[in-house]
C-alpha cells in the first residue's frame, strides 16, 4: 500500500536521503531503525507529503503523493516526531477539528471522536486545554488525531519517545493490533520495540537502506546468530578449548566463565554450517569427554549487534540531526 | 468534501483559537479604547461640528498599523514554532486552503473588532443626521485596509518562527505603504522629485485608495488595489511556505 522508489532528498549540499526504495503491504508493520540524523524523519515527511523529495516517487494506496496528494493524504494518518498539537485547544475541540478536516461530520464525527477517546484513554482530560496535559496525554492526543479516520496507512515518527515503560508497552500493543489490517511504518531507536511490534525492519544509515528484512532475518546477520552456548559440568578450560578447536565446523570459541567444576563456553560456527550441527557436535564432544551438559542453547543473534555493525557511529551524524531539526 | 468546507473548518478552528486565548479580548479592549481615545481627542469628534465618522476613520490606518500585524504575526510562525504546520499540511488540505482559511479567520476577527465600534454610529445618528451611506463605505474601506495589512502580516509571519520579527517587518512594510501617500512625506519628496514620480509612488499608497471610501466613493480601481495587494501577499505566503518545505 506504500511504495517508495529511489527516494532522495538533499538539503543544500547534504544528501539526507539517498536512493531509498521499499514497499509496505496491508498487514505489515515496518520498523525504521537508524541512528539520529540517518534520514528516518526526512523519509517519513516525504511519504506524508510534508516535504517534496528531490528525486524518486512515492505512492500511497495507488495515489502518487507528489502529483495527487489529497487522496493519498486522506488514506494516511501521521504522528509527527514530538507529537505536536494546538496547545491552546481542548482535547475534545482538537479531535473534533481533526475529524472535521478528514471529512467526518455529524454523527460520524461524534463516533470517530468517541472511538479514539476510548482507544487512547483520553476521557479524563477531554475538556482540558492541551498545554495543561502531561507528556503522555499530549502524545496520546496526537496519536488519536492520527487514527481518527481509521486510516489504511499509518506513519509514526518515534511513537514511544518520551513515554514511560507502561505507556510504551501499551503503544506497542496498539501498533501490533492495528497492524493486522493496516500498513504501518514507525521509526524508533529502541531495538526491542522492533522485535515486539514489527513484521519487518529497515535499517537506515546516512540516508541509505543498509538492511531490510524480518527481525529474525536481521538477527541472523549478527555474528552471534547460530552460536552455541554451553555450560559443561566437570570440564576443564583447556580441554574444552582444545576439543572444540579440533572440530572443523567451529570457527572459534570463547570461554565466558569458568569455575572449578564447570565451564561456560560459546562456540561460533563456520559460515554455511547447517542449523543444529554445531549443537550436536558440542553435545557429542561432551559425551565423549564425559562432561555433564548443564545448559545448551543456540543463540538467535542480537539486533543491536547488527545495528552497530551496519551503522555509522553517532558522533559525526549529530550535526545532521540538528540540521534536520532546523529545517522542520 | 469540497474545498470550501475544508477552508471553513480551518477558519473555524483559527477563529476559535483567538477566543480560547486571552489575546482576542486584550486586542478588542485595546482597539476599542484606542479608537475611542483618538476619535474624541486628536480626531476632534465634537469640534468638527459635523455628523460624520471622519474623526474615527482618519485614525484607522494608524491604529491598524500596529494592531493588525499584532493579530497576523502568529498566523504561521506559531504553527511552525509548535510544529503543527507539519500536522496541518499532512492532513488532506492544500496550501491554498490552509492559507485562505487562516487569513479569512483573522480577517473576520478584525471585522468583529470594527463592528464593535458601533456605538460611534449610534452616537452620530443620535447627535445629528449623518450620511449613513458614507459611513458604510467608510467601514467597507477600513475592512479592506485591515485585509491588506493582514495579508502582509501573513506573509511576514510565514518567513520566521519568531513572532516579534514577523510583527516588526509587517509594521515596517505597512508603514511604507502609508507613508507613500502621507501628505507631509509626499510634499517633502515633491520638492526634489519629478511630479510624475511622486504621483506614481502615491498610487502605491494605501491612504490614496483608502480616502475614496471615506468620501463615500467605491471606485473599482481602489477595490482592485486592495484585492490585488491581498492576493499578492497571500500568494507570497504560499511561495514562502512551499520553499520552507522544500528545504
Amino acid at each position: 500500500m506504500i511504495k517508495a522508489e529511489n527516494l532522495s532528498k538533499s538539503f543544500g549540499a547534504k544528501r539526507a536521503v539517498d536512493g531509498v526504495s521499499f514497499e509496505v503491504g496491508k498487514g505489515e508493520v515496518l520498523g525504521f531503525l537508524g541512528p539520529n540524523g540517518a534520514g528516518k524523519s526526512t523519509t517519513m515527511r516525504m511519504i506524508t507529503g510534508f516535504i517534496p523529495p528531490s528525486g524518486g516517487s512515492i505512492s500511497v494506496c495507488g495515489h502518487d503523493v507528489l502529483t495527487d496528494p489529497i487522496p493519498a493524504k486522506r488514506k494516511m494518518g501521521y504522528l509527527p516526531e514530538a507529537a505536536p498539537s494546538y496547545t491552546d485547544m481542548t482535547v475534545l475541540s482538537f479531535l473534533r477539528f481533526a475529524a472535521e478536516i478528514r471529512g467526518l461530520r455529524g454523527e460520524d464525527r461524534r463516533k470517530a471522536v468517541r472511538r479514539v477517546v476510548d482507544m487512547c484513554y483520553l476521557e479524563p482530560v477531554l475538556n482540558q486545554t492541551i498545554d495543561t496535559l502531561s507528556k503522555g496525554f499530549r502524545h496520546r492526543t496526537c496519536f488519536a488525531q492520527a487514527v481518527i479516520h481509521d486510516p489504511d496507512v499509518l506513519i509514526m515518527d518515534e511513537p514511544t519517545d518520551g513515554l514511560d515503560p507502561n505507556q510504551k508497552h501499551e503503544v506497542r500493543g496498539l501498533i501490533r493490533r492495528m497492524g493486522e489490517n493496516k500498513a504501518i511504518i514507525f521509526s524508533t531507536h529502541i531495538l526491542e520495540e522492533v522485535e515486539a511490534a514489527c513484521t519487518r525492519a529497515i535499517i537506515i544509515d546516512r540516508g541509505r537502506i543498509v538492511a531490510n528484512g524480518t527481525p529474525e532475518e536481521l538477527k541472523a546477520r549478527s555474528e552471534r546468530a547460530g552460536a552455541v552456548l554451553a555450560k559443561l559440568g566437570g570440564a576443564g578450560v583447556q580441554a574444552v578449548q582444545d576439543g572444540l578447536a579440533r572440530n572443523p565446523i567451529v570457527r572459534r570459541s570463547e570461554i565466558l566463565a569458568s569455575e572449578r567444576r564447570w565451564v561456560v563456553v560459546r562456540a561460533y560456527p563456520q559460515k554455511s554450517t547447517p542449523d543444529g550441527t554445531l549443537a550436536a557436535a558440542v553435545a557429542e564432544l561432551a559425551m565423549r569427554e564425559n562432561w555433564k551438559i548443564e545448559e545448551l542453547l543456540i543463540e538467535e543473534g542480537r539486533l543491536d549487534d547488527v545495528f552497530r555493525s551496519l551503522t555509522w557511529s553517532e558522533t559525526p551524524a549529530a550535526g545532521e540531526a540538528t540540521r534536520e531539526a532546523a529545517t522542520a | 468534501m469540497n474545498g470550501w468546507s475544508v477552508i471553513a473548518s480551518i477558519a473555524k478552528r483559527e477563529l476559535a483559537a483567538y477566543f480560547q486565548s486571552p489575546v482576542a479580548y486584550v486586542f478588542l479592549v485595546i482597539f476599542l479604547l484606542l479608537a475611542g481615545f483618538f476619535t474624541f481627542t486628536f480626531g476632534g469628534f465634537f469640534e468638527r461640528g459635523e455628523a460624520s465618522l471622519a474623526a474615527f476613520f482618519n485614525w484607522v490606518p494608524w491604529l491598524f498599523l500596529f494592531l493588525v500585524p499584532a493579530v497576523g504575526m502568529r498566523l504561521w510562525s506559531e504553527e511552525r514554532r509548535l510544529g503543527t504546520l507539519e500536522l496541518l499540511l499532512t492532513m488532506p488540505v492544500t496550501n491554498w486552503q490552509a492559507i485562505l482559511g487562516k487569513f479569512l479567520a483573522s480577517w473576520l476577527f478584525l471585522a468583529i473588532a470594527l463592528a464593535l465600534t458601533f456605538p460611534l454610529i449610534v452616537t452620530v445618528n443620535w447627535l445629528g443626521d449623518p450620511d449613513n451611506g458614507v459611513i458604510a463605505s467608510g467601514y467597507f474601506g477600513a475592512a479592506l485596509l485591515a485585509g491588506a495589512y493582514l495579508a502582509i502580516s501573513s506573509m511576514t509571519s510565514a518567513m520566521t518562527r519568531n513572532q516579534v520579527i514577523a510583527f516588526i517587518i509587517a509594521v515596517v512594510l505597512c508603514l511604507v505603504l502609508i507613508l507613500a501617500g502621507f501628505s507631509p512625506v509626499t510634499d517633502m519628496v515633491s520638492r526634489w522629485a519629478s511630479p510624475w514620480l511622486v504621483e506614481a509612488v502615491t498610487r502605491f499608497s494605501v491612504l490614496t485608495h483608502y480616502d475614496g471610501f471615506q468620501r463615500g466613493v467605491i471606485d473599482t480601481r481602489d477595490l482592485a488595489y486592495f484585492l490585488s495587494l491581498m492576493a499578492f501577499s497571500l500568494f507570497a505566503t504560499g511561495v514562502i511556505i512551499r520553499s520552507h518545505r522544500a528545504g
